[in-house]
């Protein structure tokens, strides 16, 4: 246990070998992970838990925290050396509870830069517990730490005290164990105000935004021309050909291979499992995973969101929420479940659902975005601008109105800022794998089980006559084919899949538009769905969907009159 | 020398300051409290989002930005 971004996740991965997110702003672990190791040949359960400043919650990840603690033996206590006297209040509220506790006092390295001494064989003797000098990042000092977690203990003499008795107490031991050198306004130090500061820090944002996006971009488009279409089309393509001639027609192979286009695979619209099923996430979504994943994993480990949350945080307000709101908006859009996942770190009911619905609404995943591209990507960037733009205006309106209309206290900012950390190369990419493999895991069986699904229904004629029976509706409400209304229902489980389906209807680019725009509103696919249920509860993600649907309908009813003038 | 005690809002850039009183419910001191932030501590203003937006200070060797309307409730005197 620990204060927020102080290490706790690399010291449990480097005690565990377990793969843990780790990254330098607080509340990166909204959630406990366990793994196991070996004390002195004893099995023992190592947890992370959420950091918090104290044991008493202001929010779901640090209830998380306080209720870990009661279940636990031994209390790993990781410090922040650099900043030793906040960090501390947590651990004498540690140490008054009847829990053997260590110490780690991690980021050891870093006072040294600092100019920051601690004597901490001295701070041993005063709290009665072993303090162990850990740079958890190289793997410094966990040794020493693991050999000593046996002599973890409860001092007898540190009972429970109020608030001020317990900063007197941090005063005094603070000022027997630490001393500071004088230190003067590094470069470092003015261009990490230059990045904070609006009349600096905003273009700075923006430079920095579109930078990353470009880089994204550039490493995506890389590994799709070198590495992913090579082996799809070279290699795999004329492999399935073979397969495909050798099954000859029938059910089997509607349902592996699809249909040929012009008597050829065509890996977006042929709608095999082994065609557009292992395309679509493999050839064409997960080269932006990756490179999405690996560009966001810099920014987070430089330590440059909490400035970013600092920057927006007026917008955000506005919208219910505070500047921390930015962080679920970056997650989501490479995939909306840890995006919804982040929405933890927010205080309140009214900021996680106001979080939790317009990330749902307006910000469209790697695969949604996909979706996009591949839909449009043909007729130019003009209208896969429009889609993006309408998105970006909806998160502002929506989240105005429910800031308006939901109920509850929408507290504002309130965030710790942590010093600049160049990005370890070896972390950036251990994350980025682990986002991937994560992604992999996720979205892969409901890609198959969509295929599966679609061509089950084709073969049954349910898809066709639900096509039918909406395509009144379909058509005077948002001037698009009955057949588009399959795309729709398609989305509920892999929005990707349903370019497949729209290309074939030969709509022209604007109502392309319309229906890719309200794919992406109308729900959020089954894992997010999920996840929001438990993060919500079933009351409000009900009516969260209700508005999701409410909002698709009347986006796409605009758009049709906006678009088609009509 | 007669010093002005002012809110924390209106202590201009990078000028120490004392915090001398925290104003707001038991909770809200609590919040501030456990971070470090309390009655003695020298702190300082980093930035100051325009439009009423937050604040960033530097406090006892860390940063953090609080909202507007938190820091309106921190009483500091320059030293």
């Amino acid at each position: 246990m620990g204060n927020p971004n102080v290490g706790k996740s690399v010291v449990f991965s480097r005690l565990t070998g377990a793969n843990v997110i780790a990254s330098n702003y607080p509340g990166t672990t909204v959630d406990f992970s366990k793994g196991k190791m070996r004390i002195n040949g004893e099995k023992v359960e190592i947890i992370d838990a959420p950091g918090t400043y104290s044991l008493d919650p202001t929010n779901k990840a640090e209830e998380v925290a306080a209720k870990m603690f009661e279940d636990a033996d031994v209390i790993i206590n990781v410090v922040d050396a650099t900043n030793l006297e906040r960090n501390l209040y947590l651990t004498l509220q540690l140490l008054e509870k009847d829990k053997p506790v260590i110490i780690a006092l991690n980021l050891w390295d870093e006072t040294k830069h600092l100019g920051i001494h601690i004597d901490e064989k001295k701070l041993e003797k005063i709290l009665g517990v072993p303090v162990v000098p850990t740079v958890a990042i190289t793997g410094e000092g966990i040794k020493t730490l693991v050999s000593r977690v046996k002599e973890a203990r409860s001092p007898e003499y540190i009972k429970p005290t109020s608030d001020e008795a317990r900063w007197i107490e941090i005063g005094s031991i603070v000022k027997k164990v630490e001393q500071f050198e004088h230190r003067h306004h590094t470069i470092v130090d003015r261009i990490a105000d230059a990045t904070i500061k609006p009349f600096t820090g905003i273009p700075i944002a923006a430079v920095i935004i579109l930078f990353s996006f470009w880089v994204v971009r550039l490493i995506g488009e890389n590994l799709i021309t070198y590495i992913f279409d090579p082996i799809f089309y070279s290699w795999y393509k004329p492999a399935i050909m073979k397969f495909s001639t050798l099954l000859g027609s029938g059910v089997l192979h509607d349902i592996l291979i699809g249909q040929l286009i012009n008597g050829d695979i065509d890996f977006m619209q042929s709608m095999g499992l082994l065609t557009t099923g292992l395309y679509v996430p493999i050839g064409a979504v997960l080269p932006y995973i990756i490179a999405f994943y690996f560009t966001l994993s810099i920014l987070e480990d430089s330590g440059y969101l909490p400035r970013l949350a600092t920057l927006v945080d007026n917008v955000f307000h506005k919208l219910g929420m505070h500047g921390h709101g930015i962080v679920p908006v970056f997650l989501g859009l490479g995939c909306n479940v840890p995006g919804a996942l982040a929405t933890r770190t927010l205080e309140t009911r009214k900021q996680r659902f106001i979080s939790a619905t317009l990330l749902a609404i307006a910000i469209p995943c790697m695969a949604q975005t996909a979706m996009v591209f591949g839909a449009l990507g043909t007729y130019g960037m003009r209208y896969i601008l429009m889609v993006f733009f309408t998105l970006g205006v909806l998160y502002i309106i929506m989240g105005l109105i429910l800031n308006r209309f939901v109920k509850g206290e929408s507290p504002e900012i309130f965030l710790e800022i942590p010093p600049y950390h160049r990005p370890s190369m070896k972390a950036v990419a251990k994350k980025t794998w682990m986002r991937v493999r994560w992604f992999l895991r996720e979205a892969i069986p409901f890609l198959f089980l969509g295929v599966f699904v679609v061509n089950v229904l084709y073969a049954a004629g349910v898809l066709q006559w639900l096509g039918n029976v909406f395509s009144p509706v379909t058509e005077t409400v948002f001037g698009l084919p009955g057949g588009a209304s399959i795309a729709l229902i398609m989305g509920f489980l892999r929005k990707d899949l349903a370019v497949g389906i729209l290309l074939p209807l030969g709509m022209n680019p604007l109502q392309l538009v319309i229906a890719v725009t309200m794919l992406t509103i109308y729900f959020p696919c089954v894992a997010t769905f999920a996840v929001l249920i438990k993060e919500l509860g079933l009351r409000d993600m009900i009516k969260s969907t209700m508005i999701m649907i409410a909002t698709a309908i009347t986006v796409g009813g605009i758009l049709k009159i906006i678009l088609l003038g009509v | 020398m007669e010093k002005k005690i002012l809110p924390l809002t209106q202590l201009p850039v990078n000028v120490r300051a004392k915090i001398i009183a925290i104003e707001g419910g038991h909770g809200f001191q609590r919040k501030l409290h456990v971070m470090g932030i309390r009655e003695g501590q020298t702190i300082k203003i980093v930035s100051r989002q325009p439009f009423r937006g937050p604040v960033t200070i530097t406090i006892s060797g860390y940063q953090m930005t609080l909202g507007r309307g938190m820091a309106q409730k921190i009483l500091v005197e320059v030293i």
